[in-house]
């Protein structure tokens, strides 16, 4: 029961980075009907600059929850820049171009930001000291202590309260509108005057912010990164997009919730050499048998 | 209108080079160092000064020289185009040349060991591409995760030769029957997926078959690889300079003097034919039945649904057979290296040998030869540049797409014509 417990925690608090990358995927696939294979490595980027910016904090000795917003904020206004270009360089030009022009593209795309990392960076995986340390332990008299650390509170909390701004950006404001109406038909939004270039951007740089908050929580809760992580931490995203029904958001982040429990229960419970093969299977099964997921609308093929 | 024009362009490069800050400031500009253990940054400012001067003086020259080249208005130069009427008209004698051309490269006077080496890679990966083509190519499957036929091709030629002592004739069909199988498998419940669903899914597949390969020890003693492979002997006549005792090799039989390229020089034409093969069976494939329903199926699959066509199963066929070339070229793979470890079946195998194909030109044979020189001889040009060669690859994969996104040679083809008047 314990462990079980000690599981569910660990597993939520993956499960909201996962969520956390997952909304980019979906909103680009809603919006502009492309797997953005380089989103994975958006977050990586994200996870750099948050470990540059920890860094270089730790120097100056500014308190702990000024630096914490500080380099949310320096993540998410750098990485959201690498999102942009992305979107300006490797897809727009592609946007009207056959089916599997962006998706190789972005594979492109995917391939030099991990190796420029690597070069810029070296090929070292990279530890970051523990920023915040500490938590509450339950059940102090049975065998196994369950801990909640405040690390894994703040992943959370941090979570939520985006999820909540993100979710009213996209019902209550103008550019969530126009977001919503490019996802139904782009050339008639164009028609009602809507510039749909900048909200396909806004689009990526959303995603890409938010990617990057997950890359923060990442770099803070396993303390270890390298050039590589976007690529496994992607496809579990995606998974997750798929598993909550590609183009739906609460449905992004409910996936990422499912999977993050289903990969620590996995590891806690079957086998921790396996534990990328539970995320790749659930991919598969999902996409076998819901292909439109959980909250996703059906796809209809038309002649 | 001069002045307005560069007034607006400066502007813009100087937004450009804003840009060009905020995305190299941190990433390339405080690169962190591990010194006793603790990460701290390095700053180097200077690169991304001149990254951010490159950038900005690039973008003010671009917009410069298309605001002329709007004025002048000419039709667009496409070299792409030039190439494939070219290769159109001569494309018989052509391919004869090249193919003749290949038989007499190991006696070149510069084909040293190096440059066979380089041959040999680049047969391997024209070869791989061959193969992917038919599954990309001609039934417009995108598969990410060709590599995991690869894979298993190596690896069952590897099992069979070490514990069985097989000779390699035997385990190359073996091998291409167990990655054809292999195919199937994974092939049977993914098919029905549609384009990009299914990369995703072929993807995880040949990251789930790495990852199978890493963690089974007893059978593939995992990251340690397996060594001992047996090499290729011809037929029979083994290339050794000191054999057992009472056996006869190559070298002895044929009355010649050891030379370990004789070795290399037989790998090469083992690789060339068995590519040959591959290319040829792509060939009269297209013209039969199946072929035909491959590629009318990447047209439109629910026309061919309505005409009688089973999807699933043509798709199948066109996974497993392309599987199977899969799994001869990992045999060959195999052989040559005496060694393999799941380290050389990562994703990035799969993701160049997709670029080969999509960047030739989705079912052009060609195409496939003429992507495979310039991207493979991209990575061994930029090989003293470790890892700037990956970002030259990659950059080349989205430059291609952009200003062809056919492929370089766009032009397909068709198998089947109306006749002249029809």
């Amino acid at each position: 029961m314990e462990y079980f417990l000690q599981q569910l925690i660990n597993g939520v608090t993956l499960g909201s980075v996962y969520g956390l990358i997952a909304i980019g995927y979906t909103m680009v696939y809603g919006i502009i009907g492309m797997i953005n294979f380089a989103h994975g490595d958006i977050f990586m980027v994200g996870a750099f600059v948050a470990l540059i910016s920890f860094i270089l904090f730790a120097l100056t000795g500014i308190s702990l929850p000024i630096v914490l917003i500080l380099v949310l904020l320096i993540a998410m206004v750098f990485t959201a820049c690498y999102g942009w270009t992305v979107e300006k360089l490797a897809y727009k030009p592609l946007r009207k171009s056959f089916r599997l022009a962006p998706l190789i593209s972005a594979l492109g795309m995917s391939i030099v930001l991990q190796n420029y990392v690597q070069a810029a960076q070296g090929a070292r995986i990279k530890t970051l000291q523990p920023v915040i340390q500490g938590g509450f332990n339950f059940f102090k008299e049975s065998e196994f202590v369950v801990t909640l650390s405040y690390l894994q509170i703040f992943i959370v909390l941090v979570t939520i309260v985006l999820m909540a701004i993100f979710t009213l950006l996209i019902t209550r404001t103008a550019l969530g509108r126009a977001q919503r109406a490019c996802e139904q038909d782009r050339t008639m939004t164009a028609l009602m005057g809507i510039n749909v270039d900048r909200t396909i951007s806004m689009t990526f740089i959303i995603g890409s912010s938010l990617a990057s908050v997950a890359g923060v929580m990442f770099v803070m809760y396993y303390g270890v990164i390298d050039f590589y992580i976007g690529f496994l931490a992607g496809i579990k995203a995606f998974t997750a997009a798929v598993l909550g029904g590609i183009g739906s958001i609460p449905g992004a982040m409910l996936g990422g919730l499912l999977i993050g429990l289903i990969e620590t229960f996995w590891s806690g419970y079957i086998s921790i050499e396996y534990k990328d093969i539970a995320a790749f299977t659930t991919l598969v099964i999902v996409l076998i048998f819901f292909p439109t997921g959980f909250l996703g609308k059906p796809d209809i093929e038309k002649v | 209108m001069g002045k307005d024009l560069i007034q607006k362009s400066l502007k813009d490069s100087l937004f450009t080079g804003i840009i060009a800050l905020a995305l190299f400031g941190p990433i390339v500009g405080l690169r962190t160092v591990a010194k006793n253990e603790v990460l701290v940054v390095e700053p180097k400012w200077f690169v991304v000064l001149l990254i951010v001067a490159f950038c900005a003086l690039g973008r003010f020259f671009i917009n410069i020289y298309t605001y002329k080249k709007e004025q002048r208005r000419g039709e667009p130069s496409s070299l792409g185009k030039a190439i494939s009427n070219f290769l159109d008209e001569k494309g018989a004698q052509i391919a004869i040349a090249a193919i003749a051309f290949s038989i007499i490269f190991p006696f070149m006077p510069f084909a040293d060991r190096y440059w066979m080496d380089i041959a040999i890679m680049m047969m391997t990966y024209i070869m791989l591409g061959w193969g992917l083509n038919i599954v990309i190519g001609l039934a417009g499957l995108l598969d990410l995760g060709y590599v995991a036929f690869y894979a298993v091709g190596a690896y069952s030629y590897a099992l069979f030769a070490i514990h069985f002592g097989w000779s390699f004739w035997i385990c190359l069909p073996i091998a291409g029957v167990f990655a054809g199988l292999f195919g199937i498998l994974l092939g049977f419940p993914v098919l029905r997926l549609r384009g990009d669903y299914l990369a995703i899914v072929t993807l995880a597949f040949g990251e789930m078959i790495r990852i199978l390969l890493l963690n089974w020890y007893e059978l593939t003693k995992g990251p340690d690889g397996l060594t001992g492979i047996p090499r290729p002997s011809f037929f029979g006549l083994p290339f050794k300079r000191y054999p057992d005792e009472g056996v006869e090799t190559f070298h002895t039989f044929f009355g010649l003097e050891y030379d370990p390229m004789q070795r290399i020089i037989f790998l090469y034409y083992l690789i060339l034919v068995l590519a040959l093969i591959t290319n040829a069976f792509t060939i009269k494939i297209r013209r039969l039945p199946v072929g035909r329903a491959w590629e009318a199926l990447r047209e439109d699959e629910i026309a061919c649904k309505s005409l009688g066509v089973n999807p699933r199963n043509t798709k199948l066929t066109a996974f497993a057979i392309g599987a199977m070339f899969g799994g001869f070229a990992g045999s060959f793979f195999a052989t040559r290296q005496a060694f393999i470890s799941p380290e050389s079946f990562t994703f990035i195998e799969s993701a160049i040998i997709v670029a080969i194909v999509v960047l030739g030109g989705m079912g052009s044979q060609t195409g496939v030869v003429l992507s495979t020189i310039f991207l493979i001889g991209l990575i061994e040009v930029f090989r003293d540049f470790e890892s700037y060669r990956m970002v030259a690859f990659g950059g080349a994969m989205v430059l291609i797409m952009i200003f062809r996104p056919r492929g370089i040679l766009a032009k397909r083809k068709p198998t089947i014509t109306m006749g002249k008047h029809g």
